[in-house]
């Protein structure tokens, strides 16, 4: 079992004691199989225990060690260090608000995610004794992809636009309204328009297409915001082109 | 105003079933981390729920009463399963992506120790969908107030009945007190007591420990199942749903060995048969494992000595589309593609069948306090809990204790005691304030949760002996009283992990001494207890739960109540096979 | 209240210099000044054309400087470019999908060349070119 001498950057602030974050060196001897959130465990363990950041899974389905590693969000469970092979500068999320330490200030993705609107809105009301809503492998496919999103946010964190608009609702929200839009169940579509079809919703998406390359569960959500995208267009078309279309 | 701490599956159901049933109630929904960080997202096979023609509730029933090793109460069996279908039905209402049938109906899929198909699944990331679905659904009630990564540390309990709890806000260190007219502990379990464990890190018994301090038992808490497919490198669950799908276990001969342990004749390759061989209980199969690394029959690998889980006959299609996740894990943290080699396993602690003492109403013994999920114990589990039967449990268990919260609401008890419990919230605060002041200690939170965990490893593991348990209870003990000599290196408020470490710390060494300890007690082998010196399950002296009672300053007592048996008697768990 | 979040200001100009995928598409987007030119210079041709023959001769004269020339090669060049990239994006915005299955990008894309190059001839031959 191979031993790897890790130097491990990683920016470092308090609100008690910083006036602004500051990066602080850790040399410890890994294994070579380990993954960058096992590095971090056995600095806090063993060289430490004041870095602050947080973890749970270790499988990449909890979405909470999300951070930059050399510049690229990602989720600190499955960067291993054999893909780092010299020092590994660790930072919080880019554009989110640094609380302490890794850990970052996540309110308004959590808003966000509130505002689109992201449960079922049945298209027709059933009840439990009537059992379940049909639906074929072919309609589960539709949206199934949408629904694997970790709420991890390295997708914020990638986007550009998120970093200088902060008030766009974003890439994991808007594909989670989409998710819930593709739903073969669902009637809520309209009612989730008036958030992800406005000027905070996909129309501050330049298509960038940073978010599908960090997302670690293969969501793409820019592929979901510009089928949003091209749907409210041809929403706008038939409103304003064709009325007599509208019920 | 009603209270619910712990918030993985379990609490956001009870928090929708409160929210729908009562809409003027105003729930606060307290946890340590955000709701989707809970553990509930890493279950990953599927939640049983009797659906198809062919199946009964009458099977379900036997099958979980069986596999429990008729540990479990059966009154709580009868309403779970009565139930289950229900539940799974209304979270595929609230849009949860289960997996299809052709047709377009749920399908269900094969599982341990289990007679017929029953688990409804979504591919092999059940537990991360029935957690998102109730996370999202839970978000259209205004009357759910979350609060973020709130560690509760107390329970307030005056004039006999609990009343709110304190915890703190960790983005700021600062204590809130929430006084509440009834509280609902929904938390996890506390596998993160033993070093190779599928729980994360957040699993540290918390919920347990908050109970079991205010007096409340903590019931059956020396059943602990090891889950037998773990990657020996990082402990990362590989779902049974492998082996429900087909996949077959193998010794370093490529014999599937499960036949010489009472689990045969072998089975066609491809073609899984229920409840025998790779479909028996998850207590039998870790157990065979412990006896094939004994004849040395196992295969050694960098992280200990591992058996083969060969999926290689299920094809790449059919892993692609029903085990993903598995995939995903076995190549990036074992260099290991199940579609192409089989993939080494090795059991490794996975579920807490204990937990706090409730009844079937999910009502603890002290009065305004109900608990549901792996924290707490019904008991539907018994000795040792058939795969996919948690998830609807929390589904099941924690809208009753949603019911059973607003029941007691309506008869309604009178306004608290505001002195009495401020005095607590203070008595609370000072407790934490001298825990971070401490200094001149000798003891670290990182040393300490070594020593514990090597301890449980080492004694409290698939087979058990008095004199190991015996050492255990006086390590255990003994990492008590050190406890209270532990000093942080950080005296700090905001986002204080070594707080929050060294206060998982402690929630860990109470359960692990009741575990231990309960352990000890039970001189009997039954489910995931097993003793050497003791082989045997023996109904006359051990039909009966464990109840440990909390003693702040000596090792539990255990007390024992008797099973609920209300149609299934003790009989022989037969997994050979022949009983189909 | 100790709590005092430090927010990372981003640069409003240069950010695209922090990470490659940026500058990529930074890359992707400014050649479509490219394709805005000619289509402006068009639009003069047009206005020539409605000027009278003597305007137009003119014009069609100016298009042959070496400095026009070159120019005409940057636009074919960057337009390419924004075309080749656009079209590579097409599958994530129009996923097609038939039972179970989604289109193969390949295709979506293949669809969107194949388009091109029989708008070119097409084109081509109008003016006659073979």
């Amino acid at each position: 079992m191979s031993e790897r001498q890790v130097e491990l950057e990683v920016l470092r602030y308090n609100p008690e004691t910083d006036s602004e974050p500051r990066f602080q060196r850790y040399s410890v001897s890994c294994r070579e199989e380990w993954v960058v959130l096992d590095a971090l465990n056995h600095v806090k363990e063993t060289v430490d225990p004041t870095l602050s950041y947080r973890w749970s899974c270790h499988m990449a389905v909890c979405g909470s060690c999300g951070m930059m590693i050399n510049g690229e969000p990602k989720l600190a469970c499955k960067s291993f260090l054999r893909d780092h092979p010299g020092v590994i500068r660790v930072e919080p999320l880019a554009h989110f608000p640094i609380e302490r330490d890794l850990v970052t200030v996540i309110d308004d993705f959590m808003a966000k995610l509130a505002r689109v609107k992201p449960y079922l809105i049945p298209k027709q009301a059933k009840s439990v004794e009537e059992g379940e809503y049909l639906q074929t492998p072919a309609e589960l496919k539709r949206y199934k992809q949408y629904t694997l999103c970790i709420n991890c946010m390295l997708c914020y964190a990638a986007c550009p636009e998120y970093g200088l608009i902060p008030k766009f609702i974003g890439p994991a929200a808007i594909s989670m309204a989409h998710r819930y839009n593709q739903d073969s169940r669902d009637g809520g579509r309209a009612a989730r328009q008036e958030e992800i079809a406005a000027g905070e919703g996909v129309w501050d998406c330049s298509f960038t297409g940073a978010c599908s390359e960090v997302c670690p569960e293969h969501v793409d959500p820019a592929s979901a915001l510009q089928q949003v995208k091209i749907k409210s267009t041809v929403d706008w078309y038939k409103e304003h082109l064709m009325p007599w279309l509208k019920k | 105003m009603l209270r619910l701490s712990g918030r993985g599956g379990a609490g956001l159901r009870a928090a929708i079933a409160l929210a729908e049933s009562s809409p003027g109630l105003r729930i606060a929904l307290i946890s340590k981390v955000y709701p989707m960080r809970s553990h509930t997202c890493a279950a990953e096979g599927g939640a049983a729920g009797v659906i198809k023609s062919d199946d009964s509730l009458e099977h379900h029933f036997n099958d979980t009463v069986g596999g429990g090793d008729w540990l479990c109460d059966q009154d709580a069996v009868d309403y779970l399963v009565q139930q289950a279908p229900r539940e799974l039905i209304q979270l595929e209402h609230w849009g949860c992506p289960w997996s299809r049938e052709p047709n377009g109906s749920v399908a269900v899929r094969p599982f341990g120790g289990m007679k017929k198909q029953r688990t409804w699944f979504a591919a092999d990331k059940s537990g991360f969908h029935i957690l998102h679905t109730l996370f999202q659904t839970s978000l259209q009630f205004p009357s759910i107030q979350r609060f973020d990564e709130y560690y509760a540390t107390d329970l307030l309990v005056d004039d006999g009945r609990c009343q709110g709890l304190t915890a703190i806000e960790m983005r700021s260190g600062q204590m809130r007190h929430f006084h509440a007219r009834a509280v609902i502990v929904a938390g996890g379990g506390a596998g993160r007591m033993f070093p190779f464990t599928t729980n994360g890190a957040i699993k540290t018994g918390d919920g347990m420990a908050l109970a079991y301090r205010a007096g409340v038992p903590l019931k059956d808490m020396e059943f602990v199942q090891y889950h037998p497919t773990g990657l020996p490198s990082t402990g990362t669950l590989l779902t049974e749903a492998c082996r429900g799908e087909g996949g077959v276990l193998l010794n370093k001969n490529g014999r599937r060995f499960l036949q010489d342990y009472g689990m045969g004749p072998e089975t066609p390759l491809g073609k899984p048969v229920f409840k025998t061989m790779e479909l028996g209980p998850r207590d039998r199969v870790s157990q065979a494992f412990w006896h094939e690394q004994k004849k040395g029959n196992t295969v050694p690998t960098q992280w200990g000595e591992a058996m083969l889980l060969d999926m290689r006959h299920l094809g790449e299609k059919t892993i692609n589309e029903r085990l993903p996740l598995v995939r995903d894990v076995s190549i990036s943290y074992m260099g290991v593609d199940p579609v192409t080699d089989a993939v080494p396993v090795r059991p490794v602690v996975h579920y807490m069948m204990g937990g706090i003492h409730t009844d079937i109403r999910a009502a603890t013994p002290l009065a305004g306090l109900f608990a549901a999920g792996e924290c707490a114990c019904v008991s539907i589990n018994g000795a040792n809990r058939l795969g996919s039967n948690s998830l609807t449990e929390l589904l099941v268990f924690g809208r009753r204790a949603a019911m059973s919260a607003v029941g007691y609401l309506e008869c309604g008890r009178g306004a608290g005691n505001d002195g009495a419990l401020g005095a607590l919230a203070d008595a609370a605060q000072a407790r934490i304030r001298a825990l971070i002041q401490r200094s001149g200690g000798k003891e670290s939170v990182a040393g300490l949760r070594k020593e514990m965990m090597q301890t449980m490893e080492q004694h409290a593991g698939i087979y058990r002996t008095g004199e190991g348990l015996a050492e255990a209870c006086g390590k255990l003990a003994d990492l008590r009283r050190r406890y209270a000599a532990i000093e942080l290196h950080d005296r700090t408020n905001v986002y204080n992990t070594d707080l929050l470490q060294a206060l998982e710390l402690g929630s860990m060494l109470d359960c692990a001494e009741a575990v231990a300890v309960s352990a000890l007690a039970r001189k009997e082998s039954r489910g995931a207890h097993q003793r050497l010196d003791f082989p045997e399950r023996d109904d006359k002296n051990f039909l009966r739960h464990s109840l440990a009672a909390f003693n702040p300053s000596a090792p539990p007592r255990v007390d024992y109540r008797d099973v609920v048996i209300t149609k299934s008697q003790p009989g022989v768990r037969d997994y050979s096979g022949g009983h189909q | 209240m100790s709590r005092k979040p430090y927010l990372r200001e981003v640069p409003k100009f240069r950010w695209f210099f922090r990470h490659p995928r940026y500058l990529r598409y930074m890359a992707r987007e400014v050649t479509c000044i490219f394709i805005g030119a000619y289509t402006v210079l068009v639009l003069v041709g047009i206005m020539r054309v409605a000027e009278g023959p003597a305007a137009y001769a003119a014009f069609l004269q100016a298009l042959q400087t070496p400095a026009s020339i070159a120019f005409h090669v940057l636009v074919l060049g960057f337009s390419a470019y924004h075309s080749i990239t656009w079209f590579n994006l097409t599958p994530r915005a129009l996923p097609i999908q038939i039972g179970e299955r989604f289109v193969p990008d390949g295709v979506i894309a293949g669809a969107h060349y194949a388009a091109w190059l029989v708008l070119t001839l097409a084109v081509l031959i109008l003016a006659g070119a073979f």
